[in-house]
Order: C-alpha cells, then structure tokens, then sequence
C-alpha cells in the first residue's frame, strides 16, 4: 500500500509554470498580431518573376565559373591582394591593440574619473556605432583608394571593439587584488601592472587574435568600396564577368580565413 | 606608537561606520579587534593605511600624521604599514615570488618593477620569509595553484617583506578551516614577536582570538564598547559588544564554572601547535 492509496488524502496538487505574459488577453492578442503584420508584410512584397528568371541565367552563369575557378590567369592580382589585405590586417589590429589599451582603461568606471571614462566611453561609442563599409567609404574620401584608407578603417574599428571588452573586463577585476598591492605604497603604473595587468591580459590577448581574423575577414569586405586588398581583386574580377577568377579568390579567402581561424583559436587555448 | 583620535566614518550612502574611536597601540602590541559584522571593523583598519578615507578624526603613526597625507607622501606611509586579508588578495596569475616582491614596490621605481629587476636584498629576504612561512618549494608556482593556509602564508610573507611597523590583519583566518586558522594565527602572533611588531587584528572567532593576543578591543556600530584583556571578556561583555547569546564556552567564567566538562578551549588546545615544544613548531612552519 503506498501513501496516495490512504484513504481521505486530498488529490495531487496541480503545479504550471507561469506564462511570460500573464493576462491571457495580451499573450493571444500579441500573438494574434503579430500573425496578422506578417501575412501583411509578405503580401506587399512585390516579386517581379520575369527578372527573377533573367537573373536565373547570371546566377548560373556565376555557379558555372565557380565549378571552374581560374586560378592562374589572375594569379598576380590574386597574389598581390592578398599580400596587401593581410598586411593591412596586421598593422591594423597592432594599430588597434595598442591604441585600445589607454581607451580601455579610461573607458573603465573603477579606474578612470567621470570626465575621462565618458570621452572614452564615447570614442568607443563611435568607433562602433558605423559598420565598416561605412566608416571605409569615410576614409576613402579622405586618403583616397588604396590600403592607407583600409588600415584606417580597420584599426578604427578595432579600437572600438577591443576597447569595450577590455574595459568591462577591467570594471569585472577582483577589487581585492587591486587593494592589496595599493596597500604595499605601489604607484599607479605599479598597481596597473602588478594588479589589474595580470588579471585581464591572458583575455585581451585572445581578444586581439580573434580581432585579428575579424579584420581579415573585413578587408576582403572593405576592398569592395575601394579601400586595398584582396576586396579590390574580387571586385575587378566580378566588373569584369570574370567569374571563374573570382570563385579563385573567393575559395583563397575562404581558406585563408579558415587557416586564420584555426591558428588563433590554437594560440587562443593555449594562452588562457 | 599608533594613535587614532576621534576616528568617524560616514560612507557617502549615509551609513555611520565609525563613531569617533580612540585607540592607541604601542609597539609590539598585539590586539584583537572583534565585534559583529557590519560593526565597522574593515572600515578602521582600512582607514589607517588610508584605503578608505577617513570622514573626520587623526591617526598617527610614530608620530607622523596618517591623515592629510597626499599622493607621494601616502604611498611612502603606506610601505610602512603592512595589510594582510581575509581572502589572502593576491594577484592570482602572478607567481608566489611575485606576489611577496609585490610588497617591495612602494620602495622601488616602475621600470625596475616593470621588468622584475628587484635588489639583490629584496630577493634575499624574500627567500628568507618564504622559508619562514614554509611555503619556500612553492616560489615559481602560481598564487592560484596554492591552498588556502598557503595562499595566506604569501600574503604574510608579503605583507612582512614591506619592513612595516605596525600589521593591519584584516579576518585572516576566516577562510581558513579551524586547524589552518590556529596555525596561521600562532605564525602570525611568532612573527610579531619576532620582530617586535605591532598587529590590529580584525577577527570573528572571539575564542580564537582570546587564545592569542593580549588585548581585545570589542567594537559595535561603529564605537569601542570594549578595551581589555581577553580573561576579563566575560559573557556580559560578549552581550554587550555582539548582543544578546548563549556564550556558554565563550567566556572565561563560563568555563571556569563548569570545571567538571571538558571546556572547547580543552578540547581546541591539542589542535593548536604550541610555540614552545619545537615539534609543534615545526608543525607550524613546515605544513
């Protein structure tokens, strides 16, 4: 006999967890809503059918090519390019790193005063409100086509992305470890070197080689609207119909950032 | 040696941590600070060495006025001045030799420190303390390979190593299981007789306290509400600092009355190695 058989037990208590809205007249009526906007938004889509077909023809046109890439014919744009991204890349992300770091300690609340954390707070903010299409055309304008635009565009970038993890990577350091050297009379480069240095770096190196593939990666992006690199090749290569050299560089690039990927994710693991 | 004078404390979010305290403490002195959390223990050591600022009131410190003092001037004060912590505070990631030459930086310059070029003597002494606190195998591992009772033998070797006048010990042995709490308290208390220095200990355990120091100040909301030995904190004045409680085998009294029981502090004394047999020294030293 086991307990519920006990005659005159009350029935098993009911338990659900509660719905995220509560009042069951505003879930289905946001849900009710949301199916109607939609049907809406997909019936005001206009599909032109006849260019979809005509395009049907470029779109094979360009799988074709890829089913052939040429290599060889453009092997010395190809070549070049990706000598120039990758060059653009690393001094953009060195650039990056080490103009990140003084950012990022303003940019701490625990370290820097109120004025100083919300100029850096506002450089980051900056530095990271544009996509980097955007910021290269800027710099395009300004330095005119070529890698000088790309390796400003990337470091600009990357100051605002480094900064911002660093920082909340500072505000998020063990405050004891911080007081105990203060307590020993350091300085203040002491204390950031024997405090807050040891606590943050084995993070902010791995920061910088993930940031290294993302620039690469955006070079190729950036090449596009004319800021240097392998971007410019490929672009060449699509404006003129010479889709079988672009599945070449597109294929180059797809391994090299894979290669990128895999070695800093290997230098990566090893550091931390 | 240490004078404070009138000591307030008003943190900005209004709370009172500290009610005009008077203290003085002379060399060699070796005082137990103890009272219920939140009595504002921290707040007065951290006031002495100036981590937390003082609202109003003087310290002194063989003369020399702690407060008013500012940047250069703080900092060559605070190298006189050693802080030991409840959670032992060392740089994690640094190595053990590290973090006790940590204690040598406010008397040397940033790129000497930068580049880990310390003095001959600095290094010396350093193994020298690590030898004394036993941990001297441990000098290339990393503070986070340690134990607790390790952990805590750096931080004392660092806080040693700065040549303070006076130790500022903040719940040392709070994370410390009771067997490794005794012995770190008897190094502690060796040391300081060692050389003469003085020591503020902030400390939860009254008994453990009254097993080792010679004076006990009891502190609740933020004022002295006891200063004396630890024979004469009797259960009244346990009630007094920390409220209302059961203080049977607490207080000195208690236990005198209730001979025919084995009292905790008969049964703690087997646990605790004692200076004076060489085994229980070594004990302490090598473990």
């Amino acid at each position: 006999m086991t307990l519920l058989e006990v005659r005159g037990s009350p029935p098993p208590r009911q338990w659900r967890k509660q719905p995220f809205i509560v009042n069951p007249w505003v879930r289905w009526g946001l849900y009710l809503g949301a199916l109607v906007y939609l049907v809406l938004a997909i019936g005001s889509l206009e599909f032109n059918w006849a260019r979809i077909i005509a395009g049907m023809d470029r779109g094979a046109a360009f799988i074709a090519g890829f089913l052939k890439p040429d290599f060889t014919s453009r092997w010395q744009d190809i070549y070049e390019g990706f000598l120039e991204s990758l060059t653009m890349t690393v001094v953009a992300t060195v650039i990056g790193v080490l103009l990140s770091i003084p950012v990022a300690l303003g940019a701490a609340r625990n370290l820097a005063p109120l004025p100083v954390y919300l100029v850096c707070r506002g450089i980051i903010a900056v530095s990271r409100a544009f996509q980097e299409i955007i910021i290269a055309i800027v710099f395009v304008a300004m330095f005119g086509f070529g890698p000088l635009a790309g390796v400003a565009t990337l470091a600009f970038s990357s100051i605002g992305f480094l900064a911002k993890l660093l920082a909340e990577d500072i505000e998020d350091i063990d405050r004891q470890q911080v007081e105990a050297i203060q307590a020993t009379g350091a300085s203040w480069l002491q204390i950031l070197n024997y405090a807050i240095q040891p606590q943050v770096a084995a993070r902010f190196i791995g920061l910088s080689l993930y940031r290294l593939d993302i620039n690469f990666r955006e070079s190729a992006v950036i090449g596009i609207v004319g800021a240097g690199g392998i971007g410019a090749t490929l672009n060449t290569a699509i404006a003129r119909y010479e889709y079988d050299s672009a599945a070449a560089v597109l294929l180059c690039i797809i391994a090299v950032v894979l290669l990128v990927e895999y070695s800093s994710g290997f230098l990566r693991r090893r550091l931390l | 040696m240490l004078t404070i004078e009138q000591l307030t404390k008003r943190y900005s979010t209004g709370d009172l941590a500290l009610d005009s305290v008077d203290l003085q403490v002379t060399k060699g002195q070796v005082i137990a600070l103890i009272g219920p959390s939140g009595a504002g223990k921290s707040t007065l050591i951290r006031c002495v060495n100036r981590l937390v600022e003082p609202t109003h009131g003087r310290i002194w410190l063989n003369n020399e006025q702690i407060t008013g003092l500012r940047s250069r001037s703080l900092r060559r004060m605070r190298c006189r001045i050693g802080m030991i912590f409840q959670e032992y505070a060392l740089v994690e990631r640094l190595t053990v030799m590290e973090n006790v030459l940590s204690g040598r930086l406010g008397y040397i310059g940033f790129w000497r420190s930068f580049f880990r070029r310390f003095p001959e003597t600095d290094i010396e002494r350093a193994f020298d303390l690590l030898e004394r606190v036993g941990i001297e195998d441990m000098v290339d591992k990393r503070a986070d390979a340690l134990s607790g009772g390790q952990r805590q033998r750096v931080g004392i070797a660092r806080a040693l190593i700065q040549n303070p006048e006076i130790l500022l010990i903040d719940e040392p042995t709070a994370s410390l299981d009771p067997k490794t709490s005794r012995q770190i308290m008897q190094l502690i208390v060796d040391l300081c007789r060692e050389s003469g220095l003085a020591a503020i200990i902030n400390i939860h355990d009254v008994q453990l306290a009254m097993m080792f120091v010679e004076r006990v100040i009891g502190l609740r909301q933020g004022r002295v509400v006891y200063d004396g030995s630890p024979a004469q904190l009797n259960a009244a004045r346990l009630t007094e600092i920390y409220g209302e409680a059961d203080w049977t085998g607490t207080a000195r009294e208690e236990q005198d009355e209730q001979r025919d029981l084995p009292t905790s502090a008969e049964v703690i004394v087997p646990l605790i190695e004692l200076p004076e047999t060489g085994v229980g020294r070594q004990r302490v030293v090598g473990s």
